[in-house]
């Protein structure tokens, strides 16, 4: 019997056409694999993890969660080095409004997730028709302009903050309410994404005059990405802030702006998955170095600059090329 | 047929700085027909054409369409009421197949609004309009990215960009230029066809043959000014065209 290799992948795709492409349960398992693997590995997660790695993985959650915001933002035409504006203002209004009005999480996270993204629009609506580094400046600075406005007037606590929120009832509950919402964030923007209106965004992030020759408006469209991207900053905002029980000025720092873009470069823009491979690897790698105290910095940065260098296209679109090269033997003859 | 002109312009004036780029330049488009602009480099026939769209706005001057005023108004909303044009550099979207580039506009308000409301299988549609334009649809040509097409099919895809919207009136900023005679023969008669079905045509054009022999009315623009209008043969013998394409000494 005689037997060659052959990738796994090029069957399927020679079949796609047809609705019976599929023709057994590994070609079944190759295609769904992959996206099945997250929903398996974080339901499992939390239950093989300790208390103290519990609680990073809350914040790996957040920094994927704001990765992929970043993501939907690139993907769209606009760099942003701001995603602390939509953590900071997510945190604000659900802070705010249970500490002076009493809303419990359930309530102010779902408002400062819808809310918030709008607020975040509006205040972004003036610098929509900027691109590319233009847009990136005004981002950046938007944060630290919001913290100075609120040390400076000593509102919602000044430099103190307003602490004493209400908590989640369980730990349980804070991760598989963040994971949840991290898989829906994930397959949700990758299903818009992939559908026409995913195509216009990335027609505008290629050639934003052929979209307006195409009788479409540009403004609109990006402000559209743009508020679905803060919603999930702002989700991932109020949600921590009821996690740590305080809300202050730190939630407006540039950890939460850069963290997210390094995340994103490393894993591999342009997919969400990429942003949230590159969370998962990026933010444990922090929390192991803190070990070693004053150069963990220096050891980051070192980090960064492999996994830059060796993977300049990201590490999930080098596994995803892996991926489909896996072969399996097929008789050819008798 | 109404009296009301397609497409009327009047005293169109821009200026870049010092530079008169368009100088209240008048002309009207009456519907079904194909106008030919020609004229020598720098003479303002692109500006014409970003004023008409939209992209630039006048500093003087009128545009109607149908007797509409959409003088300074955004390009999406003048495509929107069916003016449609091409870029003389070819902007396709590189990152995307080259089906894909055509679902954007078949996604724009025009398109839905003109087969009533709902959209259908994009995909199809793209793909058949790419083999109407000469996307052979055995070579697999319309699922490559837009980055890796050659000049020929980048023209043809600009082409069909512009075919998606359905457009009453079709400004193609030379589409003939950077293209063999082979491909400008190919895609002649996809011109002719859009012409029966009734399309007006704005053509700008340096290859003046081919022009000439579809063109049903020819405008020719010098320093930003019209310097001559009619028929192909006319204004070939016009003394200010032959100057202005050959200098003075000709004349």
């Amino acid at each position: 019997m005689q037997k060659r290799k052959e990738r796994i992948d090029r069957g399927i795709k020679a079949r796609s056409e047809d609705i019976s492409a599929l023709l057994s349960w590994r070609e079944m398992l190759y295609l769904s694999g992959p996206r099945l693997l997250p929903f398996i590995g974080l339901a499992i997660l939390p239950l093989v993890l300790g208390s103290y790695w519990q609680k990073v993985l809350l914040s790996v959650a957040i920094f994927a969660l704001l990765a992929m915001s970043w993501d939907m933002l690139a993907q769209s035409g606009m760099v942003s080095l701001g995603q602390s504006l939509f953590f900071g203002v997510g945190a604000y209004i659900a802070g705010v409004m249970n500490h002076y009005w009493s809303f419990p999480p359930f309530v102010t996270i779902p408002v400062a997730a819808i809310f918030g993204g709008m607020i975040c629009t509006v205040l972004l609506l003036p610098v929509l028709r900027l691109r590319g580094i233009y847009f990136a400046m005004v981002t950046l600075i938007l944060p630290m302009m919001v913290a100075r406005i609120i040390e400076a007037t000593k509102i919602f606590g000044g430099t103190e903050g307003i602490s004493g929120l209400d908590p989640f009832p369980s730990i349980w509950f804070e991760l598989y309410l963040v994971l949840a919402a991290l898989l829906g964030v994930l397959f949700g923007f990758r299903r818009i994404m992939g559908s026409d209106f995913g195509v216009v965004l990335k027609g505008i992030n290629d050639n934003d005059r052929s979209v307006m020759s195409a009788g479409l408006n540009v403004h609109w469209h990006k402000a559209l990405s743009l508020c679905m991207a803060a919603s999930v900053g702002t989700f991932a905002g109020a949600f921590m802030t009821h996690v740590y029980m305080v809300v202050g000025m730190a939630m407006f720092s540039l950890d939460y702006s850069i963290l997210p873009v390094a995340a994103a470069v490393v894993g591999g823009e342009g997919t969400f998955a990429g942003a949230m491979l590159g969370a998962f690897i990026l933010v444990p790698i922090s929390e192991i170095l803190r070990g070693i105290g004053g150069l963990r910095i220096a050891f980051y940065g070192v980090f960064l600059v492999v996994f830059v260098v060796a993977l300049p296209e990201g590490i999930f679109h080098y596994i995803r090329q892996k991926y489909y090269q896996i072969e399996r033997f097929v008789e050819v003859a008798k | 047929m109404s009296s009301i002109p397609l497409l009327e312009v009047s005293n169109l004036s821009k200026r870049f700085g010092g530079v008169r780029a368009v100088n209240s330049i008048n002309f009207s488009l009456k519907e079904e027909g194909l106008l030919g602009m020609i004229g020598p480099n720098g003479s303002g026939k692109t500006t014409v054409v970003n004023l008409i769209t939209g992209f630039v706005k006048p500093n003087e001057g009128k545009i109607l369409f149908r007797g509409q005023d959409i003088t300074g108004w955004p390009p999406y909303r003048i495509v929107r009421l069916g003016i449609a044009r091409t870029f003389q550099m070819v902007k396709p979207f590189y990152q995307l197949p080259a089906f894909k580039n055509i679902i954007i506009p078949l996604y724009s308000p025009r398109v839905k609004r003109l087969i009533g409301g709902k959209y259908g299988d994009r995909d199809a549609v793209a793909l058949d309009l790419l083999e109407e334009v000469g996307f052979e649809r055995d070579s697999f040509v319309a699922y490559k990215m837009a980055r890796v097409l050659p000049q020929g099919y980048l023209k043809k895809l600009e082409l069909a960009k512009v075919m998606a919207l359905q457009p009453d009136i079709l400004i193609l900023d030379e589409l003939f230029s950077g293209l063999s005679l082979a491909e400008v023969a190919s895609i002649v008669p996809i011109i002719e066809k859009l012409r029966v079905e009734g399309k007006t045509i704005i053509m700008i054009e340096h290859r003046l043959k081919e022009l000439f022999r579809i063109a049903d009315r020819v405008i020719v623009l010098n320093f930003g000014e019209k310097i001559a209008e009619g028929t192909g043969k006319e204004v070939m013998q016009s003394d200010a065209v032959k100057k202005a394409y050959l200098g003075s000494e000709v004349s």
